[in-house]
């Protein structure tokens, strides 16, 4: 009873179906139709990472040639219009169908109703819709920017995606039209689930920082995507019949699309980084066994975020024609988010500080999470300066701030946590060295990659443009050269965590000795995660406990 | 979810309500009130809708979550309501 | 308790929960709803307030008899509804299925209703691009400044893409209810398993809520001609 309580975790009365032994969610049903029907949030899981990986490599395959093209300062490689094209696919995939929905839609579906004791999301079946649904979406989107392409950028900006561009902007944009009710339906599945389905004892204080950052992301998702996807039906009603909705002479305000468009994509940004912050929090604990410092201030800088996100689109519009007023407001609120970002890498580094620090491949990548983060959070201060705004807008320095937060944060802390979730989700274990190889080619290629472009940003070399100066080429070829590392970084892990469901070793059921209802169950899970409704009796992240009933 | 049983005279009362706020609305229309006729005719509409919400929907006797969705999605429409168009009205204070 | 057996889906606890989990998922599915359409009411405001009579000469042009033969029918269509729920959790079995096809009946009443009127503003030449005359904007008795065409057609835009949206949400709300239809004359619809009617409820309630607040802002905004029966004070603003 004793070991029961120190883990937080007590059976209950309540019996399920007897399962017979070493039934897990992976070999309780063979088949492709067992896989395409599932209603199983772990296995809905699975087809979300298949889908997501391969579609990241194909946002991934668009940058290597917009990198290689900038080799040099002609860009020999492709033709102007084609280069467009590419710019856009590597957006409009890497945001909408990889981003947005990786980190809530692989780990959170995976983890959510185990980290609160559930046997499943709320609503299974629309789990599972979602997905058919995501995939619908990626599917007329890759074939719009397949059979054609898109010149728009991943922006849209009208009027030229409403008037002038030819190229497929109609069906691309439908493509990301269905996908934006996967988002909504996986977002309202989260937060109807924490509020309906957390088992005895888990109150809303003691759940894992993971599951509150989803919360707080599902409230993005919720409330955002619908307006995204009525300022796409806008610019479709406006393209497909010629009406001035956003088109000057006709009436109509170009800015006002920007407005619905960034109430949107602002936000989409901390739909990318709180799972992924959620994340980090978990791993941070877990391998410094210590709880995390300051609970409750992490908890509502999440909550906060997601808040203040809604409060600071407009400064993507600084030059874009807007009030000066509004501007003045924008730049000041956008100054704010800083405050509940800081408060969680403080947070994190405080739990790290005199903590029993274990280098695990996750740790790594979480480290490299808030290093990089970090410095795109500070140069995101300086754009929300109206200033310098002015100075670098639509200049290499936004590519390089953005990166740092969606691709050092974001993909860093996804890589994170597939790397600490992967024995729970297979049972095995991935190479030691080659994960860690990984975590520290990705951060290496990552730096080389992006820093050169903040120097290029502000020496003023454009986004956007296939052709460059002379004297930018010493830069460039350094952040193509950083990419090609950042590349082998990214395939790496593909082969060892596929080499590891052949031969890696039985990772047993808590390998990294974590606290959290999910590391209760066996590894891989069974179909109905628990065997019995378990009840909550602590908090999160009490290693503390652990480590002293270890003595005992 | 299971709120008590709303009697079948409560929602007779509230649709007489409804209907006859409607009938004001549509009078007020014929009336030369010029821009007014917006503002009026939306603050009907708001007392109209929480009739609807109140009685129709439960709230009355709702979860606090379902409150909660409610006046969060009415603060997140606030948010993009008076940021959008406080750019649009304070755009002829100052050009540049 | 074996009926409770059946309905009781196996990842919840009890019912209590699984009651409580479909109404605050349809809450938050109405949320998005609320910003959907949040976002094109915002931007008719915008447009609304940077050229006033333009849209109020577009709003007294457009059939507001129509419009307010509709509100109440749809108003009738939301008592209904809720008598259905009232029905489902009292155990009347055939009050339910009469109520639900009186819903389903005032449904296609409004969405006929809208179709004469589409077709009517055809007639009347209030379609952009497809049947429009610019010129008889140009010369309104009664306007102090010049209307122009092209923002009555912005005006008219914002209507057809309102009424549409809201249109199609009925068309998926009557599906919804055929499907209730369906599952009440099966007996499938219980003081037990009464949620189904109640989560439909909500999301048709939600669609009469939307419909309130297009009827002031496309058919009210303008000053509409009084009928000759109708007193009117002499309020000039």
């Amino acid at each position: 009873m004793s070991s029961a309580i120190t883990t937080g975790f007590v059976p209950q009365a309540k019996t399920r179906p007897p399962r017979t032994p070493g039934e897990n969610y992976l070999n309780v049903a063979f088949g492709v139709k067992s896989w395409l029907l599932t209603t199983d949030h772990k296995r809905i899981a699975i087809l979300y990472l298949v889908t997501l990986t391969i579609l990241f490599f194909i946002g991934g395959a668009a940058a290597t040639v917009i990198r290689l093209n900038l080799m040099t300062p002609n860009g020999e490689l492709v033709p102007a219009d084609t280069y467009n094209k590419l710019f856009s696919a590597h957006g409009i995939i890497m945001v909408w169908f990889f981003l947005v929905p990786v980190v809530p839609t692989v780990l959170g579906n995976f983890l959510v109703p185990m980290m609160i004791g559930a046997r499943d999301l709320a609503f299974p079946k629309i789990n599972l819709l979602s997905w058919y649904v995501f995939t619908i979406g990626a599917i007329i989107t890759l074939w719009a920017l397949l059979a054609g392409g898109v010149d728009t950028g991943w922006t849209f900006y009208t009027p030229f995606s409403s008037k002038y561009a030819r190229t497929n902007v109609l069906p691309t944009m439908i493509g990301i039209f269905i996908s934006g009710f996967s988002s909504i339906m996986t977002g309202l599945n989260f937060i109807a689930t924490m509020h309906t389905m957390r088992a005895p004892g888990l109150t809303w204080f003691r759940m894992p920082l993971f599951l509150w950052a989803h919360y707080a992301a599902s409230i993005i998702l919720v409330l955002a995507t619908p307006v995204l996807a009525m300022a796409l039906i806008l610019v479709g009603v406006e393209r497909a019949w010629g009406i001035g909705i956003f088109d000057p002479e006709l009436g109509g305000d170009p800015v006002l699309f920007q407005h619905l468009f960034w109430f949107y994509s602002h936000p989409v940004v901390y739909i990318m980084l709180l799972p992924a912050m959620g994340i980090v929090s978990e791993i941070v604990t877990c391998f410094s066994r210590k709880h995390i410092f300051g609970y409750v201030f992490v908890l509502w800088s999440s909550i906060g975020i997601a808040v203040l996100s809604f409060l600071v689109w407009a400064h993507h519009m600084f030059v874009a024609g807007q009030s000066v007023y509004s501007a003045l407001i924008f730049s000041a609120l956008s100054y704010m988010v800083a405050v509940p970002s800081a408060i969680k890498v403080f947070n994190w580094t405080a739990t790290l500080y005199k903590g029993s620090i274990a280098f695990e491949t996750p740790l790594l990548f979480a480290l490299g999470f808030i290093a990089l983060f970090t410095m795109g959070g500070l140069t995101g201060l300086f754009l929300a300066a109206l200033g310098v705004d002015m100075h670098v807008h639509d200049t290499y320095f936004i590519i390089a701030h953005f990166h740092f937060i969606m691709v050092g944060g974001s993909v860093m802390g996804y890589m994170g946590g597939l790397h600490y979730w992967w024995p729970k989700m297979t049972g095995r274990m991935y190479s030691d060295f080659l994960s860690k190889l990984a975590a520290l080619i990705i951060f290496v290629g990552f730096i080389l990659t992006f820093l050169p472009q903040f120097v290029l940003g502000y020496l003023g070399m454009p986004r956007r443009y296939h052709v460059y100066p002379p004297e930018f080429q010493v830069l460039n070829v350094m952040s193509s050269a950083g990419a090609s590392i950042l590349a082998v970084g990214y395939v790496l892990p593909l082969f060892y965590m596929l080499w590891s469901l052949y031969a890696g070793k039985p990772s047993g059921p808590n390998p990294w000795g974590a606290t959290g209802l999910e590391w209760q169950t066996p590894s891989p899970p069974p179909p109905h995660n628990f065997d019995e409704t378990p009840i909550v009796t602590t908090g999160p992240y009490e290693y503390s406990i652990e480590e002293s009933a270890l003595v005992h | 979810m299971s709120g008590p049983i709303t009697p079948t005279r409560t929602y007779y009362r509230v649709f007489a309500a409804l209907i006859a706020l409607t009938l004001v609305t549509v009078y007020v229309s014929f009336l030369e009130l010029g821009p007014w006729h917006t503002t009026v005719g939306v603050l009907i509409g708001v007392v109209k809708a929480s009739l609807v919400g109140l009685f129709f929907m439960h709230l009355l006797h709702s979860s606090k979550a379902s409150w909660l969705a409610v006046l969060a999605s009415l603060f997140w429409l606030g948010i993009l309501m008076v940021l959008t168009i406080s750019d649009y009205l304070t755009r002829h204070i100052l050009e540049y | 308790m074996s009926t409770n057996h059946a309905v009781l889906a196996h990842h919840f606890e009890n019912l209590e929960q699984q009651r409580e989990t479909a109404a605050f998922g349809m809450w938050i599915f109405l949320a998005t709803e609320v910003l959907i359409f949040g976002a094109i009411f915002t931007c008719y405001a915008i447009y609304r307030l940077r050229y006033p009579l333009d849209f109020e000469a577009a709003s007294a042009r457009l059939n507001v008899l129509i419009g307010s033969i509709n509100t109440i029918v749809l108003l009738s269509s939301s008592l209904t509804m809720a008598l259905s729920v009232h029905a489902t959790r009292v155990g009347r079995q055939q009050m339910l299925l009469t109520c639900l096809l009186l819903t389903i009946l005032l449904g296609a009443t409004f969405l006929g209703l809208k179709v004469v009127e589409y077709y009517q503003d055809y007639k009347e030449k209030l379609v952009p691009v497809l049947a429009f005359d610019p010129d008889e904007w140009t010369q309104i008795e009664g306007v102090e400044a010049p209307v122009q065409p092209q923002r009555v057609q912005l005006m008219l835009v914002f209507y057809y893409i309102m009424t549409g949206l809201h249109a199609a949400h009925m068309i998926v709300g009557m599906g919804l209810l055929i499907w209730l239809v369906i599952e009440a004359r099966r007996g499938l619809l219980t003081p037990v398993r009464y949620m189904p009617v109640e989560v439909i409820g909500l999301y048709w309630h939600f669609v009469d809520i939307v419909w309130i607040f297009l009827l002031p802002l496309l058919y009210l905004t303008g000053t509409h001609q009084a009928p000759p029966w109708l007193p009117i004070p002499p309020i000039h603003f």
